[in-house]
């Protein structure tokens, strides 16, 4: 039980990524590639700033703004330099691994048990429950606040961006800050996701973000075919079946893993 | 005012498949003025209709509008005074978002897209009332996605869009040739009352040589990039249906 709870606390922290890819692919059609350095960003910031005793708070908002340059990063390279944004995607993941792994000085650190976000409130006397309880809260914040941003007159310009550049276009929006504003919350949503992963698994790995990506695009996808099958039109709720994705998915992970499928195979 | 100076425009300049879409325009339209713009394929007119919108930088010549040179505004910005039914029906709506997002978007073509909800009951309400015009039945499909529709009911939409915020220039470019005879009656005269009512200055593009003769008080006739034959509106009433044909007899 245990097994599918951590499976379940894993999701959560997760499924802000996938709230991210979502975003890019289904929003902007965009294959944003940058996830994988900015996932690994975020958890690099957190490791750092947690040892030097930093508050939470101010470390969430430290990694979101980091996860937001490096999308700016991409969207800047692909808008202004004309280059394929998956390329561009792709040029920004490399250049973060040396970022990170200078800003972090070595391939990897442990974080110490107390003092994380999963310790803040400890209304259990079982940890997974608390650790439950701290996932659900970050999905809720962040789902809320990109369902409300979503709905508002600049979430639909954003969302007729990816839909139809030439009415977008004739209708006063500029495309190409829409797409480095999108890719910037994509990637502090991901960002943030390493701050929670990071917190969760109790150390920061250089190579953490490694094909992360993929995770956030299956989350996507099963969202995906849940909300074309129920007919799901509402931006909210959208989002909410783009995170029960994730949690699904590491659910399957998990029943994969205790049937015991050699991983090796 | 509309004014084209020297328009030049060249696609895939110094290449094997070079062309020359616009060679030298100069034209004035006048504000409120209602130009009829025909033409064979290819002769250009949705090359001059994307300069005047500035989704094309001309090679050569100069935009102003009033007395400000536009030339070198991106679109996005030219959209303050500009609106504009595409030739292709999908072009001015996005398939996804419902009817209603799409008006919203619409309704601040001159404005800021900002972080409010603005879509409340009074704007649904207006929307309705618009949509009802038209007479098609659509008014009661506000949360539909608008990408469900059929390419003349979107064609349709587009052209109230265009007014939903203030306008000076009403560019369209065909936008009946997907609609069948019914609608496409319906749309025109729907434009013609916004434009009157409003004092649009507007450049229609048809191979419709019924509504050419019909609409407008000005008819420009284009080839190979150029302006073959500018009649004023006198000239124009003047003109019977039958020499109008020989034009492209
Ligand atoms: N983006 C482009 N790249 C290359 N050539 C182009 C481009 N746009 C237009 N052309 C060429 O410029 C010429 C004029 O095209 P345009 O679309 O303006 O014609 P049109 O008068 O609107 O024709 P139609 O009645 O078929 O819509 C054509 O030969 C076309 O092939
Ligand atoms: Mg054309």
């Amino acid at each position: 039980m245990i097994f599918y709870l951590t499976a379940l606390v894993l999701g959560l922290c997760l499924s802000a990524m996938g709230l991210g890819i979502f975003i890019t692919m289904k929003i902007f059609r965009i294959p944003d590639i940058t996830t994988d350095g900015s996932y690994t960003l975020g958890a690099v910031v957190t490791a750092l700033l947690l040892a030097a005793g930093w508050p939470l708070p101010a470390i969430v908002v430290i990694t979101a703004l980091a996860g937001a340059a490096a999308g700016m990063i991409t969207g800047l390279v692909h808008t202004r330099l004309k280059i394929d944004a998956l390329l561009a995607g792709i040029l920004v993941m490399t250049g973060l691994y040396s970022v990170n792994l200078s800003l972090l000085g070595r391939s990897n650190l442990p974080l110490s048990d107390a003092n994380t976000v999963f310790t803040l409130f400890p209304l259990f006397s079982n940890p997974v429950l608390n650790e439950l309880i701290v996932g659900l809260f970050f999905l809720a914040i962040l789902a809320g606040m990109l369902a409300y941003v979503l709905r508002t007159d600049f979430g639909l310009a954003m969302r007729a961006t990816g839909n139809s550049e030439s009415m977008t276009r004739a209708l006063g929006i500029n495309n190409d800050r829409m797409k480095i504003i999108g890719l910037s919350i994509a990637n502090s949503l991901t960002a943030i996701s390493g701050f929670l992963v990071a917190q969760y698994q109790h150390f920061t790995d250089i190579n953490m973000g490694i094909g992360i990506v993929l995770v956030g695009l299956g989350s996507v996808l099963i969202g995906d075919a849940l909300i074309s099958w129920l007919g799901i039109r509402k931006i909210g709720w959208q989002l909410l079946f783009v995170a029960l994705g994730g949690i699904l998915f590491q659910l399957v992970l998990a029943v994969a893993l205790s049937l015991g499928i050699d991983p090796a195979l | 005012m509309i004014t084209l100076r020297n328009i030049q425009k060249t696609f895939n300049r110094g290449q094997a498949n070079e062309i020359s879409a616009l060679r030298s325009v100069d034209l004035t339209i006048k504000d409120a003025e209602f130009v009829v713009l025909v033409g064979a394929n290819g002769s250009g007119k949705t090359t001059l209709l994307n300069v005047i919108a500035g989704a094309i930088l001309p090679s050569e010549g100069r935009v102003i509008f009033d007395q400000e040179d536009v030339t070198l505004l991106p679109e996005h910005q030219r959209s303050r005074w500009v609106a504009r039914v595409f030739q292709n029906p999908l072009g001015g709506t996005a398939p996804d978002l419902s009817i209603l997002d799409n008006f919203r978007l619409a309704a601040l073509r001159t404005q800021k897209k900002g972080l409010r909800i603005g879509i409340n009951q009074a704007f649904k309400a207006k929307v309705k009332d618009r949509i009802a015009l038209l007479g098609l039945g659509l008014e009661n499909k506000l949360q539909q996605p608008i990408g469900s529709l059929s390419g003349g009911q979107r064609q349709a939409l587009t052209l109230l869009m265009c007014t939903m915020d203030q306008t000076d220039i009403l560019l369209l470019d065909e936008p009946t040739a997907a609609l069948d005879p019914k609608s496409a009656e319906i749309v025109m005269g729907t434009a013609e009352n916004l434009i009157k009512e409003l004092k649009l200055t507007t450049v229609l593009i048809t191979h419709n040589l019924q509504d050419a003769h019909r609409y407008g008080n000005r008819l420009i006739q284009m080839a190979e990039g150029q302006v073959i034959r500018d009649l004023n509106q006198a000239e124009k009433e003047n003109l019977k249906r039958e020499e109008m044909f020989a034009w492209f007899g």
